[in-house]
């Protein structure tokens, strides 16, 4: 018994700071109906900038404190709602999360741009509360006891006094009422006379302060800073907030704190150097997130919107392309063709090196943003584990290679059949989850792959990676990394993969999925298997994503767990959402834009941040999609080909307005 | 037209459904022959679309058998149950946003038979066949939309938005058409063209039409006979003259009104 609660104590103040975010999540979701994926990267901009002040500029912990907790914290969410969500239909659900995800990916990328390449270290910072090391008090005797600290005390009584006054705003005060009345909607309570835009600006605040302070307690008491930490941070959080089916506050608390203790009791007791405490232990939040959503049936429409004035919203915005003058669409075809041969012609004659390099990365980064074309763009689903495929295809070449001999390219078509079997797999696991459900499903699945498959070293050599070696593609004359030989593969292998979704779209399995995403129940109700078709659809995406990942592995020279991280799935995300989600030309844009305004920012100062503003950069684009759904850099090209088709064939350009709205006076008469 | 001349195309027999303690369906048995029309009325509450959501595999009865063609419908998904000719409409409109007119019926005679493997998407083969566009316009004529056909339905009201919905659900060319609310939110004008469409496709094309509608003197253009539902429980079947003479129905649908 002593033995065990030697183990289960220390891990209480670790679920004290999951159960802040938890608790966060819940409390924006039930107020605002908003999934908040960033509160780990709020968690974590606090701390980092909590501890650029305290180890750089002399401060002292309370007053960077104040600052980051009492001031920053609230105030970024007060900006996040004004700015963001505020502007976002409550029945917009994919936009909702799609932007929760661009500010998880944007905000850690920020701050290097504002304050620099820094490398912190949280242990020196300077505790607000109590000393940290002084030792107040021990529990137990012996091996087991556990002493408790000035971190130890702090993290759990801030932690309990933040909750007791949280449970008495909502259960005991008027705007706790009001706040439960505004997730329905804002709209409604705004006809009874409340002012819902202020009590949701109220959650917010409540909500980015307490991630604030329980980044700065995760920084400042365990010296855990690192983006990796603030991962975890997040989806245990993820995981208790989904135990709480997102609507009780204590039971978010109290599964946090669980997850917490549960965690160190099995690192106690399991052997050190084991594969299970490397992997397994890690992994606890995210197989807690899978259980959750596997059993709890309320958590399988999660953001099906409950707003009863939905219907008042405005229809979309008609398709500036749909409306082209015929002249015009001749020409910008005929261009593409031109801007085509013109680029195939370039990066087999003059091309220099470095800007050959950066194409033939960002055409085998373009396979991998046509899986999400897929999934998220054809079947409306948000997979967060793209990246996951792609890594198993590129993992599975490379095991074949270095264990069995095998040609490289020939593994990676194994790799990509085996990541069409695990998306099949992941499918199934998820036939009863839409939107939200399917999202936080995928992250898990990624996060497990991260601790488990991409963290052993006979699968990934270790954490460098692995080289690959030119004898493992056959002639190593004809396989120079970075030469023609490289662009010839990737422009033929993206070109198919281009053909396959297109011919998906415009066939019977494009248009069941686009009826799906429109309504699941008439579609099954005319005869069309959803589950199958989720499954075909899963399955190309996981393919293609695969084979993505094996040309992407091959053009970067290794295969590294960096490379298929879970945040590399947000940002292929963030990405394609950027340009457009929903046409192929997006994608490609995605993968070659990344490289190409990654190269261009290599000319300013590294003082800008270089690779972290491109990522910014894209979040900004990501942020817009409740406006532009169609991509902001869709929407900008459509902008763009209007104005110049007003100048050039204005005639007919008017033919085509005019004919448009008689075919819609004709609808609505 | 009496329950004992025909057919029995549909047979529902004891169907119970309850969500929590409320019993949304209690017991209710009665058929529906081929080629007839019955109405499904009652008040609001009164279970009707629950009993449609079940025969149609969206909600599973808790007891009692629903059959088809002779068919037991239990543990049948409602895709299986939409090929054997269960075709429906829906009380709040559920179109495809973003797709045509013609996509919508598109869509709907593929999955009738069951088409659309990768395969045949992959090599090109899944361009529509000219007898599928043939049959898609004589829907889109039947209901009257020929002209909406290359709209997308966004730019649609609710009148043409029910009025898809009854095309693409008739596409399927079903046996048997549950149709919930289809005048809801019409015109005195849009909701007689719509029993005409329901009337003729009851006699030209043989489809039993099982109707739930609130607007009795449609149902009355429409049906043969009623079955009228109160608080999940089957208060009459019957003729629909006789059903409007009952003074149980006369109470639970007009209550104070009725008996005055």
């Amino acid at each position: 018994m002593e033995q065990l609660l030697g183990f289960a104590l220390p891990g209480v103040p670790y679920g004290c700071t999951y159960a802040l975010v938890a608790v966060c999540l819940v409390l924006t979701y039930q107020a605002t109906g908003v999934f908040n994926f960033a509160f780990g990267a709020q968690a974590f901009a606090s701390a980092f900038i909590f501890t650029y002040l305290t180890q750089y500029h002399g401060w002292s912990g309370w007053e960077a404190f104040l600052l980051t907790v009492v001031v920053l914290g609230p105030v970024m969410g007060y900006a996040f709602d004004r700015l963001i969500f505020r502007h976002i239909p409550n029945s917009n659900s994919t936009a909702k999360l799609v932007c929760g995800l661009a500010l998880l990916v944007g905000i850690p990328s920020l701050l290097p741009v504002i304050f620099g390449p820094q490398n912190l270290d949280a242990t020196a910072t300077i505790f607000p509360f109590f000393n940290p090391n002084t030792v107040y008090f021990t529990i137990g005797s012996g091996l087991y006891s556990t002493p408790i600290n000035g971190i130890y005390l702090a993290t759990i009584s801030v932690t309990v006094v933040v909750l007791i006054l949280l449970t008495i705003l909502l259960r005991f005060t008027s705007l706790g009422l009001q706040m439960r009345g505004a997730v329905e909607s804002r709209r409604l309570v705004q006809l009874d006379g409340v002012n819902a835009n202020g009590v949701v600006a109220v959650a917010w605040i409540i909500s980015s302060f307490m991630a604030a302070l329980a980044g700065v307690l995760l920084a400042s008491g365990y010296g855990a800073f690192n983006s990796d930490e603030f991962v975890t941070l997040t989806v245990t959080a993820i995981a208790a907030a989904a135990w709480a089916m997102l609507r009780s506050l204590p039971i978010a608390a109290g599964v946090a704190v669980l997850i917490g203790v549960v965690t160190t009791v099995l690192q106690g007791y399991i052997p050190p150097n084991s594969f299970w405490n490397a992997a397994v232990v890690p992994s606890l939040p995210f197989f807690a997130i899978a259980a959750a959503l596997l059993i709890l049936p309320g958590l399988r429409n999660l953001d099906s919107s409950r707003d009863p004035l939905a219907t008042i919203d405005p229809p979309p915005e008609p398709i500036a392309a749909s409306t082209r003058a015929p002249s015009m669409d001749r020409i910008i075809r005929s261009l593409w063709w031109v801007v085509l041969a013109a680029f195939c012609v370039s990066m087999l004659t003059w091309i220099p090196v470095t800007w050959e390099t950066v194409f033939n990365n960002g055409l085998t980064l373009s396979i991998i943003c046509l899986s999400v074309t897929l999934i998220t763009g054809m079947a409306g689903q948000l997979s967060l584990c793209q990246a996951t495929f792609a890594g198993i295809g590129a993992f599975t070449a490379a095991v074949f290679s270095v264990h069995l001999g095998f040609n490289f390219l020939v593994g990676g078509l194994i790799g990509a059949a085996i990541a069409a079997i695990v998306a099949v797999v992941l499918a199934l696991l998820s036939l009863r989850l839409r939107g939200l459900g399917l999202a936080l499903m995928t992250l898990a699945a990624a996060l497990l792959f991260d601790n488990t498959a991409f963290n052993t070293i006979w699968v990934t050599g270790g954490a460098q990676g692995t080289s690959i070696q030119s004898k493992w593609l056959g002639t190593s004359a004809f396989f120079d990394f970075n030469g023609h030989a490289m662009f010839i593969l990737s422009f033929c292998v993206l070109a198919v993969a281009v053909v396959i979704v297109l011919l998906v779209r415009k066939g019977t399995v494009g248009r069941n999925l686009a009826a799906m995403r429109g309504s699941e129940t008439a579609t099954a109700g005319l005869g069309v298997n959803p589950t199958w078709q989720r499954i075909v659809v899963f399955a190309l995406s996981g393919a293609i994503a695969g084979v993505g990942g094996v040309l992407y592995s091959i053009q970067q020279q290794h295969v590294s767990p960096v490379d298929w991280n879970t945040t590399f799935s947000l940002v292929l995300v963030v990405l394609v959402v950027t340009t457009s989600v929903n046409t192929v030309e997006g994608a490609i844009q995605a993968g070659i834009g990344l490289f190409v305004v990654e190269q261009l920012l290599t000319y300013l100062p590294s003082r800008f941040g270089g690779p972290s503003l491109t990522i910014v950069l894209f979040a900004f684009g990501a942020l817009t999609y409740a406006q532009h759904p169609e991509g902001v850099l869709e929407y900008q090209k459509r902008r763009s080909t209007a104005r110049f088709e007003r100048l050039f064939f204005a005639k007919e350009a008017e033919a085509e307005d005019r004919k448009a709205q008689a075919v819609s006076v004709g609808a609505s008469g | 037209m009496p329950v004992a001349d025909v057919e029995p195309l549909l047979r529902l027999e004891g169907v119970c459904k309850s969500f929590g303690g409320i019993k949304a369906v209690h017991t209710i048995t009665f058929d529906v022959g081929a080629g007839e029309s019955v109405g499904l009325v009652g008040p609001n509450g009164a279970g009707k679309t629950t009993l449609f959501n079940c025969v149609c595999g969206q909600l599973r009865p808790e007891e009692g058998d629903i059959f088809f063609d002779g068919l037991p419908l239990a543990g049948v998904p409602t895709y299986k149950r939409a090929r054997l000719g269960i075709g429906r409409t829906y009380q709040r409109v559920e179109v495809f946003t973003d797709m045509t007119v013609r996509d919508h019926l598109m869509v709907a005679e593929r999955s009738r038979r069951g088409e659309g493997s990768l395969w045949r998407d992959l090599l090109n083969m899944s361009k529509p066949r000219p007898e599928e566009m043939e049959r898609v316009d004589a829907t889109l004529e039947l209901v009257g939309i020929s002209h909406l056909a290359d709209i997308s339905v966004n730019a649609l009201g609710l009148g043409h938005c029910r009025l898809v919905e009854l095309a693409r659900a008739l596409a399927t060319e079903p046996k048997i058409l549950l149709a919930d609310e289809p005048s809801s939110g019409l015109d005195l004008h849009e909701t007689a063209e719509v029993a005409a469409v329901l009337r003729t496709v009851q006699r030209e094309r043989g489809t039993a039409v099982l109707l739930v509608e609130h607007d009795l003197s449609m149902v009355a253009e429409v049906v043969d006979r009623a079955v009228v539902m109160d608080l999940g429980s089957m208060l009459f079947a019957g003729t629909f003259d006789d059903c409007m003479a009952d003074p149980a129905v006369r109470d639970a649908y007009l209550g104070q009104m009725g008996h005055a």
